[in-house]
């Protein structure tokens, strides 16, 4: 790509923990490539542009966004419309935009619940006045403006549609760098897809594999597991046979189960659900009872241990509100 | 073509018919619990086909959905069914010793229990979730499992899943006000 | 939903005369159809099912180029078979068809014609939505190998070896004993018509023997089975019997040349009553006429040191070979007869009867084996100590409809009593006391049999026995034995001094029936029995296609049901073979070979062993043969990677979304 013909790049961060950001970073010397190939034309984190300059681009101006993080307030939605009008390609960049993450587990609860426990229940706390974000406050100078918060984390394309998705929490450098190369060089599958691997992270994992029946599940800090064996054959709960390839089996590389980053396998419509369904059937009873036992005392946290990053993403997206 | 889980935005809901709408605001006072049935292929559908040969009336409100095996019955198709409006899902099989596949029905046991905790957890009762035994004779047996669940629906109210994101209409207003406060933000500062 | 320009889908509403019309407005339903997505026509007809309706749709599907067909009838279990023919026949694949069943589920089930209507919606809308997603897919076939294996040689393998053999069928006959003939080659005579079970089993066994298209294995087992149905690999383990069978002409000299001049060993075929050689012949009439050496007690084989008395009897036939070792051989047949028969329940974990304990406590098997003349006492009924019993006492029901041990009748246990009653009375003029709960006796002159009985002088005690104990001291030398029991008809407890008691035990399934149910992949029934198909409608057929039942693994019968079934499962194995040809389950499960990771959680799934793990590749492979098509993997894989023909995911999940839609 010559000088003249240079492409036009932003990045964003809605709710997420900034770890994309870094990540970015983490392809080391080659952000120079990048810096060569692209304008970065917003990227509030490293270059100083505002929101105001972007409302001013012409729509579908931007060639690239990468997108990170969930959609938590007003504030971010709107940047997601904004930005998702001004670029031609939208990408979903980490685990945030794609499935919701950790911030979407806060589905878990609500608005109440959660500014109940940041404003007023933990111990670090000292609110006597009960205050907590409002929307609008008047102060002498005029009125404030806070976005509004959501009782739902929202994923980007639950917001506006989205172009690519880049799986993982956060994603591979290597990764990072492969959507990139496929982004100037024109090779990029088609519209929809995830960019990475069609199978799961067992393909990349090195441990010796057998038929799974399991007895009893474990939680890590039950049990020291052996080195060689899978980790689900000894009962830990390892999301490695449902969660996307692409990261090279990192944490059951050491002796920690996978615990699902990548989402769910191309195709597949509900991470947590596929990860239930093989787990429940590969338990080791036909007795109601035992079987009922096995799954009570193994998993104590089911949407936890099966969501932890898709929960936002999942069929059923949250817990239910009070009526 | 890959597709990823909800790539359609809130913004375009699908699948909207005129009939869909006409029963959305028509809905009276009287709440008709909507109903997904895995019935499977050799036990259960066959005694749903009986049922009706025989003429054994049951409540209407059930949608019935035919596997070959309970086996199949994915629990994201369970998740799925209450995403789209079900008030609860069956979900039917042979008599355990008798799977028409020998034992998978064992495995449809396993993801029940496993999925009756899970949705507990998401706020729905349990109970909204039903696993019921039929053999190909047991028409009527099959058809008071429909009609009962039905009324225990009815006890637990309507669970309208989806309005559970919807924010109340509070996210269109607060989107709103930013573009009003961006313009005059604008304003003040050509 | 697939939006796809190509898609043409016709919609047709059945009437069904007034069954269907009479409650939905199928009118109404059609215009509704015609509304959907991708629907190029709908069309409401009086009987879809009759030739005009198939024609309307064949006349459509070609004129107006219709490439997948929705029929909204009966239920698709009655007719799907034929609109899948129908579009077969102008041409578009027949697996593009799709039924909506709102008759049996929508018209007749309900009076409430306005919900019916909806429901009746959306049942079509779900159809057209997944009918969409169909994919065209080739019929698969496979062959089946004219040959077929028969495991267990009593008289059901017998019996089906021999009709499978005079069909012109290739037959292997397995049998884990040296000889074929079963538990009816112990018995003396067969209820009711006393007939010597010798005289009508003998002539059979030699028939199998002689016949040009049985092979006979025995003192074999199989030891696994692989492939489905037509083509099944079975191989067999050959024990060895350090004689050669093709060099062994059955002179039996050999046993009288043994250097043990005394038969010091139990025979089991005795039930351990008669003795026997380390080189030995169950009964002489055994099939093949081979002996058969025991390697724990033959001197030779166990301490590599013996004058081999045996060898200079056989002399230059030179039969013996006491280096024989296990062989496994490999056969592919196309069908399997499983004939493996029962095992006699064992008493002795009743206590209170007293057998193994009390030297005059019998089971029915031994007693049988007491009155053969082929048997221990050359077929005079006797004591431990060589007396002649005077009184007898018959208990029935030991171990059947008994909740702490079988809890069902095994069925011919009442008539085998009848028949020792009567041959002991013959034999040894003994008083003869008859226990029982009820005498089940609803055979073909079986009532008959038990008024003879009767008459002959056989006291019946309506009664279960409570316990047999010693007439004197600990019963342990023998002597004289008391029963006691509740005669519910005189209602009193009477004690009856007897000098014999015979227990009628259960038939119970095999002690390693659960090792040979999974070897052929079917399955059993609460008690252990091996489980047929359908109990009415497919008797002798099993989950396994290819794989049928005979006899009394199935479940206990006597000789007449056991003859009966080991026929009828000839003739359904018959039929697949006659056929060459059958046809698979089209909606099989499949693996998408980039999507699998070999994680592995399906294999165990299975139970029809359909699903391996190529360990070089790293994936699972699923054999489309094998496949019944439960989808049970599909529904399991965590990586998505398990797929399945006609009831995918994306088909599923569009007529989940059809369904929801219109509630």
């Amino acid at each position: 790509m010559s000088e003249t013909k240079k492409g036009k790049l932003a990045l964003y961060w809605a709710a997420s923990c900034g770890g994309c950001e870094i990540a970015v970073l983490a392809i080391n010397e080659k952000i120079l490539d990048v810096a060569a190939l692209f304008d970065i034309v917003f990227w509030p984190v490293a270059v100083d542009a505002k929101v105001r300059d972007v409302e001013k681009m012409p729509d579908a101006s931007i060639d690239v966004c990468l997108f990170n993080g969930g959609i938590r307030t007003s504030e971010q939605e709107y940047m997601a419309q904004l930005l998702r009008r001004k670029s031609k390609v939208l990408v979903a960049f980490g685990s945030c935009a794609h499935e919701g993450c950790i911030p979407g587990l806060a589905n878990g609860n609500n608005r109440r619940q959660i500014f109940d426990t940041a404003y007023r229940e933990t111990p670090s706390t000292e609110n006597p006045e009960n205050i907590e974000p409002q929307p609008k406050s008047q102060v002498a100078e005029g009125t404030l403006h806070l976005p509004v918060f959501y009782n739902t984390v929202r994923t980007l394309n639950q917001t506006v549609p989205v172009d690519y998705y880049l799986p993982g929490c956060p994603p591979e450098a290597d990764r990072i760098w492969d959507a990139i190369t496929a982004i100037v060089e024109a090779k990029l599958p088609p519209p929809g897809s995830v960019i990475g691997a069609d199978t799961t992270v067992c393909q990349e994992c090195p441990r010796k594999r057998n038929e799974k029946k399991i007895k009893k599940f474990y939680r890590t800090w039950e049990i020291i597991p052996d080195e060689e064996t899978c980790l689900l054959e000894q009962g830990i709960l390892c999301c490695g046979i449902a969660t996307r390839a692409g990261c090279g089996a990192r944490c059951p590389g050491v002796n920690s189960p996978c615990i699902g980053c990548y989402g769910a396998n191309e195709g597949a419509q509900d991470f947590g659900a596929r990860l239930m369904t093989a787990l429940a059937s590969v338990i080791d009873s036909d007795d109601p009872q035992e079987i009922d036992r096995i799954i009570r005392e193994g998993i104590p946290d089911p949407v936890g241990s099966f969501y932890r990053f898709s929960l936002a993403a999942s069929q059923l997206r949250r817990r239910r509100l009070p009526v | 073509m890959s597709e990823t889980p909800n790539a359609q935005a809130d913004s375009a809901p699908e699948g909207d018919s005129p009939i869909f709408s006409a029963q959305k605001s028509g809905q009276s006072s009287e709440y008709k619990p909507r109903v997904a049935a895995f019935l499977c292929n050799w036990c259960s559908y066959t005694a749903s086909d009986l049922a009706g040969t025989a003429r054994i009336h049951y409540s209407p409100n059930v949608r019935i959905i035919r596997v070959m095996c309970s086996g199949r019955v994915d629990p994201t198709f369970v998740l799925k069914s209450f995403a789209l409006g079900a008030d609860g899902v069956l979900i039917a099989g042979c008599h355990p010793g008798d799977c028409h596949y020998i034992d998978q029905n064992y495995k449809t046991m396993r993801r029940y229990t496993m999925l009756r905790y899970f949705v507990e957890q998401m706020g729905i009762e349990p109970d909204r979730l039903r696993l019921v035994w039929a053999s190909a004779a047991e028409g009527q047996y099959l058809a008071d499992s429909i009609t009962g669940f039905v009324e225990d629906l009815k006890k637990l109210g309507p669970l309208n899943w989806k309005a559970n994101w919807e924010e109340n209409g509070e996210r269109a207003k607060a989107l709103e006000d930013i573009v009003h406060e961006h313009a005059e933000a604008m304003e003040v500062q050509p | 939903m697939k939006h796809d320009e190509t898609l043409r889908i016709g919609v047709y509403v059945c009437h069904c005369g007034t069954n269907i019309a009479g409650v939905l407005d199928v009118e109404a339903l059609a215009h509704f159809a015609e509304g959907l997505p991708h629907v190029a026509l709908a069309r409401h007809y009086k009987y879809m099912c009759s030739d005009p309706g198939q024609e309307l749709v064949k006349r459509d599907i070609l004129e107006y180029n219709l490439n997948r067909i929705v029929v909204a009838a009966c239920s698709p279990n009655l007719h799907e078979p034929t609109f899948r023919r129908a579009a077969e026949d102008a041409g578009l694949n027949r697996f593009l068809v799709q039924m909506a069943n709102i008759r049996e589920q929508v018209a007749w089930v309900t009076d409430d014609s306005t919900e019916a209507f909806t429901k009746a919606q959306a049942h079509l809308a779900a159809a057209i939505r997944r009918v969409a997603g169909h994919e065209a897919l080739e019929r698969q076939f496979v062959q089946i190998q004219p040959r077929a294996m028969v495991v267990g040689g009593g008289i059901a393998g017998i019996e089906a070896a021999l009709t499978l053999a005079e069909a012109g069928k290739d037959v292997i006959l397995v049998e884990r004993e040296p000889t074929i003939g079963g538990h009816m080659a112990m018995f003396d005579k067969t209820f009711p018509t006393l007939d010597c079970a010798a005289c009508i089993l003998t002539p059979k066994m030699t028939a199998v023997k002689l016949h040009p298209f049985i092979k006979l294995l025995t003192y074999s087992t199989v030891e696994s089975v692989e492939g489905s149905v037509g083509n099944y690999r079975v191989k067999v383990r050959r024990k060895p019997r350090y004689i050669d069978e093709s060099l062994c002409v059955g002179c039996m000299m050999c046993i009288d040349g043994c250097v043990f001049t005394q038969a010091k060993f139990p025979n089991p075929f005795d039930q351990g009553l008669g003795k026997r050689k380390p080189v030995w012949i169950p009964f002489p009439q055994a099939v093949p006429p081979v002996p058969v050496v025991d390697p724990e007690v033959c001197l030779q084989i166990a301490r590599g040191k013996c004058k081999q008395g045996c060898v200079t009897a056989c002399g230059e036939r030179n039969a013996f070979r006491f280096d024989q070792e296990e062989q496994i051989e490999e056969y592919t047949v196309g069908t399997i007869i499983v004939a493996t028969g029962f095992k006699a329940f064992d008493p002795s974990v009743i206590p209170y009867y007293g057998y193994g304990r009390y030297p005059n406590v019998y089971t029915s098997l031994e007693v049988e084996r007491l009155l053969n003349a082929g048997g221990p006492t050359a077929g005079k009924l006797t004591l431990r100590d060589g007396s002649t019993p005077k009184r007898v006492g018959i208990v029935h029901c030991v171990g059947s409809r008994d909740a702490n041990f079988h809890p069902y009748c095994s069925r011919v246990c009442c008539m085998y009593s009848l028949k020792l009653a009567h041959l002991v009375k013959e034999k040894t003029g003994a008083e003869v006391f008859n226990c029982y709960i009820d005498v089940r006796a609803p055979g073909k002159s079986f009532e008959e049999f038990f008024n003879r009985v009767q008459d002959e002088g056989t006291q019946f005690i309506r009664g279960k026995v409570a316990d047999i104990t010693p007439a004197n001291g600990d019963g342990a030398e023998g002597g004289g034995l008391i029963m006691n029991v509740d005669d519910t008809l005189l209602g009193t407890i009477r004690k009856i001094p007897v000098d014999m008691v015979i227990l009628a035990v259960a038939l119970e399934p095999q002690a390693d029936a659960s090792d040979v149910r999974r070897a052929f992949g079917i399955s059993c029934s609460a008690e252990g029995f091996f489980l047929e198909k359908h109990p009415k409608l497919a008797p002798v057929n099993t989950a396994n296609d290819g794989v049928f039942l005979a006899g009394a693994c199935q479940g206990a019968k006597d000789i007449p049901d056991t003859v009966a079934q080991a026929d009828a499962a000839a003739a359904k194995a018959l039929a697949l073979m006659d056929a060459g040809q059958i046809e698979l389950e089209p909606n099989t499960a499949w693996v998408d070979e980039e999507m699998c990771s070999g994680c592995q959680t399906c294999i165990s799934l299975c139970p029809f062993k359909a699903i391996r793990h190529d360990a070089e590749r790293k994936i699972a492979v699923i054999d489309p043969a094998l496949c019944k098509g439960c989808g049970t993997c599909v529904a399991a894989c965590p990586s998505g990677a398990a797929k399945q023909h006609i009831f995918g995911d994306e088909q599923i999940s569009e007529e989940l979304e059809g369904l929801m839609n219109y509630v």
